[in-house]
């Protein structure tokens, strides 16, 4: 084939791509004087070729369209839906020809003659402007080309994905020589590597961008698919498309591109009803279905949906049932969710009756399978009567990944970043610990149990004995619903890793999604949790066993409200963390400064000794010389100082504590920044050093105010009763109301009540009404701590008699409130500066 | 180009010779890629018991195939460490692990002999011919054959 042919053939493809999309907006905006402008010049520009490079057939063909397209153009005859089916039955056939020339290098004999009469007669029917003759001359070819160089150049893909595989090939034997040069010191080499490094990782950048494509580019046929199917179903569909221009890498699309036509097809066929349908359900005769994509971190988020009808449950049920893929006894306990997820099982296909639009054995399972397969998931959310929604999310890229590496059995794995959840030790004391449940191990993580599969007996590896106690980390990953962990024995540090395909002879082994070379030069397998979850028998989809799907625990709810927390180090094992609310300030003390006071540590500090308690293991004195970390509570003369060994961090987090209670000193412990971490319970503490210091001032202090905190979350309360103590208050503690009542009517007195508002059995109201009603509480002051603290809240809290409403968050609030409430009374007289909190 | 497919067809005759277990086997010289001295292998759990492993051949990842169990030989003894062959097939870069390696040879037509029909069958599968070879006989493997398995 010559080149101008072959340059003809790329750029009629091209115009035609887009002619689809042109033709189907014209249908909606007849009068798109641009939009007719630009379908006229791509047929006018094909026709004149034609006529150049001797395609007599071709030409005919985009002569009689051009000839329709014109008079629309010209305002002479109206866009008609008729007319628009017309061309778009041209352009079909033009693009019939020009894939037979492409594979024959001439054009394919065959008859128009039906299509061009058609053509004829729609430019001929309502003549308003002088007939347009079969010669009518054409008009001038497309607008001048600007006198500017183009900004585009046409790339063959394949030298695109040589590149690519040239820069992946870098990418290694870069890293390879970095590894090299970390083990010379002093290398000559070092700086031309670092540069060599940093245009390395350029130049991939760069090629990574090359291979970026607008995700519009696989939706191009859809809109034309949908008008098909629509007139094909008898049903009215409009297709809306969001965020067409997000990029991502054309392998990853060309993978997906079938999937998502299929999907699209389904919800045309299965997911809308008929308008008649529609009508009777009180829903718009014109169902949508929608098409969305957005980034979301390292991944191509997409989603496809339809208003329609929703899964139908009961027919899944059923179904499930008659393929013997589920008892009754299972079916039973399954959830909703959990069945509509019978439909990724192989052979399922929901369709009462098989059409030609969809229900050709294509299934679901097949796009979940081919997701899979490129390190996708796919869920899905329907709505009886609502619609269905799936949303896909696919990896950027394919090509570079970012790796962990871990070690079972002494061999070395590769798991890519983007299916790790998180990171868990296990073993250690004070750390999560591995259970059995007659032989299947678990991990109890948060509130919920995580299966666990061991890698090493999973690979038919050979486990040298490990200590009963041999500390080991579990990689929670997730397959759709499914989260579990991989138990490994070792964690190494993360690598950027270029992903190769498995060669076809292992092609048997499932484990493994793929092989690469790391920077120390050593083959490595990348292991697959779609393939282990398979294996285990912890896929739902995949058959074999049902495993339960635990709900993700939402966050946000209760204690797990994000809050800031200070990160630090003391003694061995996990590191440590405590509110950031709680501490007035952060001290770095040198060794010099801190003085033996009999048994204590104390530190002389704005005027005053602090005393100073280790947490963990450093009792001692520090070496002279050292400085000494140290954590100050309270404030003025009421402070008192944890040692650490080093401050970590400070951070938002949600904070949701697995109580471990075993260790006195922390409240248990919770997963932060991905680690595990000791949460302080800093009431101990403060007992452990200061009780005794503050324990002497109460007894000194005769006037020592007494507060009741009625508070159900046992955190909430470990996190204001250190507050309050420090600032020099002795507190009682209560759960809600009623045990609150309770020490009424045992005769306690308190000088100040402070509340929660939402407790179960009385809540803080109701609490405020007993207390009012008379008594010997009938005058004590009460104030409301509540979460929710908006201006109409506080009135109403007030208007109720509430002595004060603040915000639980507002520590300084309530010192403040306090003071103010016991000041015609007894306000300790140490207390002068608000708690800082 | 008369002259070209001449030495080609001299070159289709010339093996590379190994030894396998004390048996002197050939690989075609023309499926011959390269010849390597010990290799770190990375082992691939749960692969078919004649792959190896898999290493690293100047940034491409090569499969190792073990000839002694593809041929169901006994195993390499302990300390002993295999030579690479790297062959081609389908685009893919196999090591043969052989025990030792030795020269090109260029074998006659003539001292050609078919698979005696006792032949272990599992070597049958893989054996294009016997030659002679002075006192000894040489098996000249198929490399396609040897890829198949699993």
């Amino acid at each position: 084939m010559d080149d101008i042919l072959a340059e003809f053939l790329t750029e009629a493809h091209e115009g035609l791509q887009s002619l689809d999309g042109a033709l189907l907006s014209l249908e909606r905006n007849p009068n798109d004087t641009a939009l007719l402008g630009e379908v006229f010049r791509t047929i006018h520009t094909i026709k004149g070729t034609c006529g150049f490079l001797g395609l007599p057939r071709l030409e005919k063909l985009a002569h009689a369209g051009e000839n329709v397209l014109g008079l629309w153009r010209d305002g002479a005859l109206p866009a008609t839906a008729e007319g628009i089916s017309l061309i778009l039955a041209a352009v079909d056939r033009i693009k019939s020809i020009l894939l037979g020339l492409q594979t024959e290098g001439v054009e394919p004999a065959g008859d128009d003659s039906a299509i061009i009469a058609g053509l004829d007669a729609a430019s001929l029917r309502p003549p308003l402007t002088a007939s347009p003759g079969p010669e009518r001359p054409a008009l001038p070819a497309a607008e001048p080309t600007p006198g500017s160089a183009p900004q585009t150049i046409r790339v063959a893909v394949d030298v695109l994905e040589d590149l690519m595989v040239l820069a992946s090939e870098l990418v290694l034997t870069r890293n390879q020589l970095l590894q090299i040069a970390r083990s010379e010191v002093n290398s000559p080499f070092t700086l031309p590597l670092q540069r060599l490094s940093q245009i390395t990782t350029n130049l991939q950048d760069g090629v990574m961008k090359t291979r970026m494509q607008p995700i519009g580019s696989a939706w191009q046929k859809l809109p034309r698919l949908v008008r098909d199917l629509a007139h094909e179903l008898g049903k009215k569909i409009t297709l809306d498309m969001t965020g067409a221009e997000t990029e991502l890498d054309r392998q990853v699309m060309e993978l997906i591109r079938d999937p998502m036509t299929h999907m699209v097809r389904n919800s045309a066929d299965h997911g809308l009803e008929t308008p008649a349908q529609r009508r009777a359900a009180g829903k718009p005769e014109t169902g949508h279905i929608t098409l969305n994509a957005y980034h979301q971190g390292s991944h191509v988020l997409l989603e496809i949906g339809d208003d329609g009808r929703g899964l139908a449950v009961g027919m899944i049920r059923e179904k499930a049932l008659r393929q013997g893929l589920a008892t009754p006894a299972q079916l039973a306990a399954m959830s909703e969710r959990e069945i509509q997820r019978f439909i990724f099982r192989p052979g399922f296909s929901t369709a009462a009756s098989v059409t030609s639009v969809s229900g050709r054995g294509v299934g679901m399972d097949v796009v979940k399978t081919n997701l899979e397969r490129i390190g996708g998931v796919i869920e899905l959310r329907s709505r009886p009567g609502r619609g269905t929604t799936f949303t896909i999310k696919i990896p950027l890229t394919l090509a570079i990944a970012g790796a962990l590496i871990v070690e079972a059995a002494g061999e070395r794995f590769a798991i890519l970043q983007n299916s790790v959840l998180e990171l868990v030790r296990v073993g250690e004391r004070g750390g999560a610990r591995v259970e059995m449940i007659k032989q299947t191990p678990v991990l109890r993580l948060r509130e919920r149990l995580l299966p666990l599969v061991p890698l090493a007996p999973l690979l038919a590896l050979e486990q040298p004995p490990r200590a009963e106690d041999a500390t080991s980390f579990v990689v929670v990953t997730q397959v759709g619903a499914q989260v579990f962990g991989i138990v490994v024995d070792r964690v190494f540090d993360t690598e950027e890793i270029v992903v190769k395909p498995v060669t076809p002879i292992l092609r048997d082994v499932t484990m493994f999604s793929g092989n690469t070379i790391l920077g120390d030069g050593s083959v490595i397998m990348i292991l697959d949790p779609n393939g282990i979850a398979r294996a285990t028998g912890l896929s739902v989809e995949g058959g074999g066993e049902l495993a339960e799907a635990p709900p993700r625990p939402p966050l946000g709810r209760g204690e797990g409200e994000r809050m800031a927390l200070l990160l630090f180090r003391a003694g061995p094992g996990a590191p440590k963390a405590v509110p950031l609310g709680l501490i007035a300030r952060l001290e770095d003390f040198p060794a010099e400064r801190i003085e033996y006071a009999g048994e204590t540590l104390v530190v002389q500090c704005r005027g005053s000794m602090m005393p100073l308690v280790p947490v963990g293991a450093c009792a001692q004195m520090p070496a002279p010389g050292t400085r000494q970390a140290v954590l100050v509570f309270g404030d003025g003369d009421h402070a008192m100082g944890l040692m650490v060994d080093a401050i970590l961090d400070v951070l938002e987090a949600p904070l949701l504590i697995e109580r471990g209670g075993e260790r006195p000193g922390f409240l248990g412990s919770a997963v932060i920044a991905e680690k595990v971490t000791e949460i302080l319970d800093c009431a101990y503490w403060l007992r452990q050093g200061g009780a005794d210091w503050f324990g002497q001032a109460a007894a000194k202090d005769a006037s020592h105010p007494r507060l009741l905190l009625v508070e159900d979350s046992a955190f909430f309360r470990n996190l204001v009763v250190p507050a309050l103590l420090a600032a020099g208050y002795d507190i009682t503690g209560a759960a809600n109301g009623r045990e609150a009542l309770r020490l009424r009517e045992a005769g306690e007195h308190f000088d100040a009540i402070i509340t929660d508002i939402d407790m179960p059995q009385m809540n803080g109201f109701q609490l405020l009404r007993a207390v009012r009603d008379g008594g010997p509480w009938e005058d004590v002051p009460v104030i409301a701590l509540s979460g929710r603290a908006e201006p109409a809240e506080v009135e109403k809290g007030l208007a109720a008699g509430f002595t004060d409403y603040i915000a639980k968050s507002d520590r300084e609030g309530l010192g403040l409130s306090l003071r103010r409430a016991l000041q015609p009374r007894h306000a300790p007289a140490a207390i002068t500066a608000p708690i800082t909190g | 180009m008369p002259s070209h497919s001449q030495s080609m067809g001299r070159a289709a005759e010339m093996v590379l010779s190994l030894t396998v277990a004390g048996q002197p086997c050939g690989v075609p010289v023309l499926a011959v890629r390269d010849v390597l001295g010990p290799q770190t292998i990375t082992r691939i759990p749960l692969a078919p018991p004649e792959v190896a492993g898999s290493l690293n051949l100047r940034g491409r990842i090569v499969t190792a195939l073990d000839l002694r169990r593809r041929l169901q030989l006994p195993a390499r003894p302990a300390g002993q460490k295999p030579m690479s062959v790297v062959v081609e097939h389908q685009g893919e870069l196999y090591a043969l692990l052989a025990d030792g390696v030795g020269e090109v040879l260029s074998l006659s037509p003539a001292e050609r002999a078919a698979n005696p029909p006792t032949l272990d069958p599992a070597w049958k599968a893989v054996c294009q011919g016997v030659h002679r070879l002075g006192d000894s006989l040489l098996v000249v493997l198929d490399v396609e054959r040897l890829m198949q398995i699993g």
